[in-house]
Order: structure tokens, then C-alpha cells, then sequence
């Protein structure tokens, strides 16, 4: 099987042509024919040998066409180089130059892009938690619609409900116009949300967006976590001489650490990488990583520049996930 | 119900859900060093009594008492009392070591005793080895003898057991009612336990508090709550009765007279009779006969149709028909003198003089309590 994904992802990158790529192909063929064949005359035990593979396959075939071909793909373009600004097919070249120019001329935006999303994961941490708890411990027989409610945003495209929010936030839309009203702007300035009276185009407000959008992201997971806890623990920590914050801060917070490390994972990933709400609540000075990118690839038309920036941003997401992961203790908890 | 130096008193109890009378009127007192049952049926308010002792419930009306300290409206982290819950609510994400720890860390005991104390209750309930386990990699019985330390760590005034067997199989259960009883001498700690299974309370307890729809019916020693219950529903829920109604003919120093509905007279000898019981001519009354009291043979006046029997290994259950088909059942012991009657044979029942006891009133279903499906069922 993996061999197989292993020939897709070589094919589809040409790094195999003519003949030799015909071959390979049809040895790819013949191999996954071969294991259903087997299957199919073999005894019982063979069928239950190969069975975890059979299922495996259709994961792993898609996975290959579309994750690993691409991938690899895009890495062949990060080191490749072009000859002029307007070669649109850069060959392969071994360009390391690509990387170094993704790390001098985007660090401001890298930066941004991690800050940002680290304090609307956060942000969602401290608004989903209490959320997903009442919804968990007291939600009764309205904890599915809740739950629903959670997730009827989603019925609107994301896009969508960030350009709401741009109308929302915009010079003469109605939340400026109440922090007029009720004189909170000078506080809102020293709070570094407001900046000369505007709340769009700042950083307040792309993470702001940032935090509404990945919200529910946050706020399942935890929910999840939650739900599964006994109330009969909480009872059984009060009967040993806990007071009821310490027997959230010793058994409901502990239990609940995976539904956490889960939410901030899905928050914090998506968010480095976002381009919408940086694009249509930010301004130039606030534009983070995923705009650049997209930039790059879709205006500038700089390819091998664009791919080496994605990689960047995919080695620095993996390893603060690690980091992340070692901290948290994880190997406990899944 | 008085005892010498009670660690538990309850006085007046009441404890009311909406319209619901979930204890009625629950007064009685716990000894120290005791080991004390609340036995009856589910929704008797056995546990609803055992979560207002730890705290977790707080009385409608009436005042719980520990170490003689009113204690009704106090939280549980506040009374020193521990639970060991049903299901042992061990918390999944903290090695034994750290469970039984949890109690003497919340007191804020430096760390150097709280490491001697636990290690010490391990021991006492043999799981020193198991230490740094979770308790998702323990068997049923372990996991149990952890919820057990993790309570008596503390050393709390009463220990409180929520069903602590109930989820153990029938041969790790009889094992561990001695264990229990072992560790409960070892430790001299009053244990107040709640069970459905009247085996497990005549077996462990010292006393036990029968309690039915709400209320405690009884209070008192295995052997008087079997030998001389209050109420039909005592006689009927502990051990296996025959319960045959009837109407007192006549009643003097020597005893009472009752005629049964089969129209047998029994007598029953002068003290025989529950302290409710009033003993005035044409008075509804029940006599009690316990299957292993009744002797089948040619003598006696009450006529029996043997419809089953049931070999049980040291004995067999002969159940029977009275003329009035009022279902009765008795115990020949297997291997003795007498051999038991066989299926279709009429035989005649008869007892020691001072086997028949009377109680007041009469039964829902008169007869054998234990082959009343219905009646069995309702009291699990």
C-alpha cells in the first residue's frame, strides 16, 4: 500500500517518465488488483489478514493524489528558480535563495501571523471554556440545541460573515457608533483597540474576526471533553476536602486538557494560516502570513517564493505543535 | 434507639423533593466503631440518608449530628466524613498514589506524612504494590480496595459506603464482605453502609436500619430483625417468611389464639409477637413462620399439597398449597431423619411451639415471600 502511494506521488510529481512510468503504473494496478484478488480466493484468514488494508486503501489513495502529490509538488517549486519575472514555469534548481527571502522579507508577517493567532486562540480558550462547561454541566435537555446553536454560523459562508463583520466594525457602523455614544472611545484607544477612532483596519479587529471565526472550533472539543467527565468525581473531591474551585482546578481541568490541547490546535493552526480576516478587517500594516502567500502565489505570480513561504509556515506550525504537545503531556491524555 | 457514644445521630429527619417524600422521618443513632447497614428496597431513601450524612444532600427538616456537632447545613468538604461512592468514582487521570493522596493534599499535610499515610493504607488494603497504576489498569476488587483507601486515609469520624459491592461478581463480593471486615476492625473506623442485599447486611453488620418507602422500619442486630421483626415489610424483605393471615380468637397469659383463613388454629406463645401488635380479640393479625421452623410430616392440623421441590445442595425447599391455596414453602435439611415429601403427595405441616410470631395487620400476598416473583422484584 504504501509502495503504491509511494508510485502515485512519483508519478504525479514526473519524477518517472515514458516507458518506465507506464510500467509502474501498471505494477501500481496490479498490486492493488493482486490484494483484492487474494482476498477474494484466499481462506477466512487470509481475508482477515488483509482486511485492515483493504480499508486502509481508499484513505490512503486519496491521501496520495491529493496531500502527498501536491505536496511534494510544492516542494519541488520551493527550491526551483525562475529566469525571469515572467517565466511562469520555474525549473528545479536546488534554490535555497527562495527560503531566505521567505524569512528576510516576510518576518514582520510571520511574526504577526503567530501573534495574532496566538491571542485569538487564547481568546477563544477564555470565551469557549465557560461556554462548552455550561453547555456540559448545565446545559439538561436544551444541550443539543445549544450545542446547535454553536454551530449555526456555519450555514453562512465563512467569507460571508467576515465581510459582516467588516460593515459591522466599519467608521459609521453601529459598534462605533454606540462607543460614541457612551463616550468609551478614549478608553478604547488606551486599550489599543480603537486606533484615531477606527475599529476596522486595526489589529484589534483581524483578531477579533480571527476569534469569532475559529470560536466553535474551540469550543466543540471541550465540549466533547467535558461531556465525558462524571459529575460523581467532582462529588467524590468535595467529599475529600476540596472546595468546589478546587475540585475544578484538580479533576475538571486536568480531564478536560485534551478537549483543550484539541481546540487550540484547531484554532491556532487555521488562524496562522488565514488571509480572509486579515484581508477584509486589517490593513496593510496588520496583513499576516496567509496573505502574503496567497499574494505571492495569485498576484505576484512568484511561485517558488509563495511555496518556500508555505513550507516555512508549515516547519514552524509543526514545531510549535510539538513543543506544544510535549508541554501539555499529551501521551496521557489521548 | 439509643447507643453509648454515637459518631452519627439523626434526628427527625426529613428530606423532601417537591412533592416527594424521599425520607419521611429517619431517627437513630451510629456507635462508634460500629459497622451499621441501611437495608430496603431501591427508592427507599437509603442513599438519600447516606448523601445527607456526607453532605451532599441537606435535610428538609431535622438535624444531622457528627461527633455531637449539628452538621445539617454544612458542606460536605466541611464534615469529616469520607464516601466510598458506587462505582468508586476513582479520578482516572491520577495514579493510586495520587487518589489516595488526594484528601490529606486538600488539608494542605506536608507532603512527607501524606507519603507515610498513604503508603501505610495501601498496605492495609494490600495494594502497596500497585502504587503508581491507573486505575483503569486495575481489576473491579482493586479499584474497590482504592476507593477504600483513598476514604480511610483521612481517617474520617464515619466512613460512608454507597453499595460498595454491588458491582463486583458474586464470588468477589463474599470475599470482600470479610476483607471489608478486616479492614473495618483493623482500622476501628465506623462504617455505615447501604445495600439492597439483605445477605450482605446479616452477614457484615452490627446493626442494620431497615427502610422502606421513605421510612426506617426497624432498627436493630441481624438476629433480632430476623427473629423478631417490627412490620410485615421486615418479615417479608430479611430472609424468606411464611406469612399467613388470620384473625385472634382469643389471647391470655399462655399465649394467643388465632384462626387462620385456611381455618387452622395456631397458637402463638406469649411474647412471640411484634411490639406493634395488639393483641385484642378479632384483631387482623399475620403469624410468621420461617421455612426452616416448618416440619413436614403426618402430625399437625394444616394440610399441604407439595406442588415443587428444589434440591439446594444442604438442604431442599419443598413448596407447597394450603387447603385456602395460600402458597407455603419449608426447608428439610438434605441427609436428615426426615425425608423430603415428593411433588403431588398431601403432607401436614407442623412447628415447635415457640416458632409461630405474630404481626399486626395483614400481608399484600399472604404465603411464601420468596416465590413471589412480583414482591421479590420490587424489593431489588
Amino acid at each position: 500500500m504504501v509502495l503504491v502511494a509511494i508510485g502515485i506521488v512519483a508519478l504525479a510529481a514526473e519524477l518517472i517518465t515514458g516507458a518506465l512510468a507506464v510500467l509502474l503504473f501498471g505494477v501500481m494496478i496490479a498490486s492493488v488488483v493482486g490484494i483484492i484478488w487474494v482476498a477474494i480466493m484466499g481462506g477466512i484468514e487470509t481475508r482477515r489478514a488483509l482486511a485492515p488494508y483493504g480499508l486502509l486503501k481508499p484513505g490512503i489513495l486519496w491521501l496520495s493524489l491529493f496531500f502527498l502529490a501536491p505536496l511534494w509538488a510544492m516542494m519541488e517549486m520551493s527550491l526551483s528558480s525562475k529566469k525571469s519575472r515572467f517565466d511562469f514555469s520555474p525549473s528545479f534548481s536546488w534554490e535555497w535563495g527562495n527560503y531566505s527571502r521567505a524569512l528576510t522579507d516576510f518576518g514582520p508577517q510571520f511574526g504577526r501571523s503567530f501573534l495574532y493567532a496566538g491571542i485569538a486562540t487564547i481568546l477563544t480558550l477564555l470565551i469557549g471554556y465557560p461556554l462548552a462547561y455550561v453547555i456540559a454541566f448545565r446545559g439538561g435537555k436544551y444541550r443539543s440545541l445549544l450545542l446547535g446553536l454553536i454551530a449555526v454560523p456555519f450555514f453562512t459562508s465563512y467569507l460571508i460573515r467576515t465581510l459582516a463583520w467588516q460593515n459591522l466594525l466599519s467608521d459609521s457602523g453601529p459598534v462605533v457608533s454606540v462607543l460614541e455614544t457612551m463616550k468609551l472611545e478614549n478608553l478604547m484607544e488606551w486599550l489599543h483597540i480603537m486606533d484615531n477612532g477606527r475599529l476596522i483596519n486595526t489589529p484589534a479587529a483581524v483578531i477579533g474576526g480571527l476569534t469569532y471565526n475559529f470560536l466553535p472550533f474551540m469550543i466543540l472539543p471541550i465540549y466533547v471533553s467535558l461531556e465525558k467527565i462524571d459529575t460523581r468525581l467532582v462529588d467524590a473531591s468535595m467529599d475529600l476536602y476540596t472546595s468546589a474551585t478546587g475540585a475544578f482546578r484538580r479533576v475538571v481541568l486536568p480531564m478536560s486538557l485534551p478537549g483543550i490541547f484539541a481546540g487550540s490546535l484547531l484554532v491556532f493552526i487555521p488562524a496562522a494560516g488565514d488571509f480572509v480576516n486579515a484581508k477584509f478587517l486589517g490593513s496593510p500594516q496588520t496583513t499576516m502570513i496567509g496573505s502574503s502567500i496567497q499574494d505571492q502565489f495569485l498576484v505576484q505570480l512568484n511561485y517558488p517564493l509563495a511555496a518556500a513561504m508555505s513550507f516555512v509556515l508549515m516547519a514552524i506550525i509543526t514545531a510549535s505543535v510539538l513543543v506544544y504537545a510535549k508541554f501539555m503531556g499529551t501521551e496521557d491524555l489521548t | 434507639m439509643d447507643v453509648g457514644d454515637p459518631v452519627v445521630k439523626l434526628e427527625n429527619v426529613r428530606k423532601q423533593y417537591g412533592s416527594f417524600i424521599a425520607v419521611h422521618q429517619a431517627d437513630f443513632s451510629i456507635g462508634r466503631g460500629e459497622f451499621f447497614a441501611m437495608l430496603g428496597p431501591s427508592g427507599c431513601g437509603k442513599t438519600t440518608t447516606l448523601k445527607m450524612i456526607a453532605g451532599f444532600e441537606q435535610p428538609t427538616a431535622g438535624h444531622v449530628f457528627l461527633e455531637g456537632e449539628d452538621v445539617s447545613h454544612t458542606p460536605p468538604h466541611k464534615r469529616n466524613v469520607n464516601t466510598v461512592f458506587q462505582q468508586y468514582a476513582l479520578f482516572p487521570h491520577m495514579s493510586v498514589f495520587d487518589n489516595v493522596a488526594f484528601g490529606p493534599r486538600s488539608k494542605k499535610l506536608p507532603e512527607a506524612e501524606v507519603k507515610t499515610r498513604v503508603a501505610e493504607m495501601l498496605d492495609v488494603v494490600r495494594l502497596g504494590e500497585f502504587a503508581q497504576r491507573r486505575p483503569a489498569q486495575l481489576s473491579g476488587g482493586q479499584q474497590q480496595r482504592v476507593a477504600l483507601a483513598r476514604a480511610l486515609v483521612n481517617y474520617p469520624s464515619a466512613l460512608l459506603l454507597d453499595e460498595p459491592l454491588a458491582a463486583l461478581d458474586l464470588k468477589l463480593r463474599e470475599a470482600m464482605q470479610i476483607e471489608l471486615k478486616r479492614i473495618q476492625r483493623e482500622v476501628g473506623i465506623t462504617f455505615v453502609f447501604v445495600t439492597h442485599d439483605q445477605g450482605e447486611a446479616l452477614t457484615m453488620s452490627d446493626r442494620i436500619a431497615v427502610m422502606s418507602e421513605g421510612r426506617v422500619e426497624q432498627v436493630g442486630a441481624p438476629v433480632d430483625i430476623y427473629a423478631r421483626p417490627e412490620t410485615l415489610f421486615v418479615a417479608g424483605f430479611i430472609g424468606s417468611a411464611n406469612l399467613l393471615p388470620g384473625t385472634i380468637v382469643s389471647s391470655d397469659g399462655a399465649g394467643t389464639r388465632v384462626l387462620l383463613l385456611d381455618g387452622t388454629q395456631v397458637v402463638v406463645a406469649a411474647g412471640n409477637s411484634a411490639s406493634s401488635a395488639a393483641l385484642s380479640q378479632g384483631n387482623q393479625v399475620t403469624v410468621m413462620l420461617r421455612p426452616e421452623q416448618v416440619v413436614l410430616g403426618a402430625e399437625g392440623d394444616m394440610k399441604v399439597f407439595v406442588t415443587d421441590t428444589v434440591f439446594q445442595g444442604s438442604s431442599v425447599r419443598v413448596v407447597g398449597r394450603t387447603s385456602n391455596n395460600t402458597e407455603v414453602s419449608a426447608i428439610v435439611p438434605a441427609g436428615s431423619s426426615v425425608k423430603a415429601p415428593s411433588v403431588g403427595e398431601t403432607v401436614s405441616m407442623h412447628w415447635h411451639v415457640s416458632a409461630p410470631y405474630l404481626l399486626e395487620g395483614w400481608p399484600e400476598t399472604a404465603g411464601s415471600t420468596t416465590t413471589n416473583v412480583d414482591s421479590i422484584e420490587a424489593a431489588l
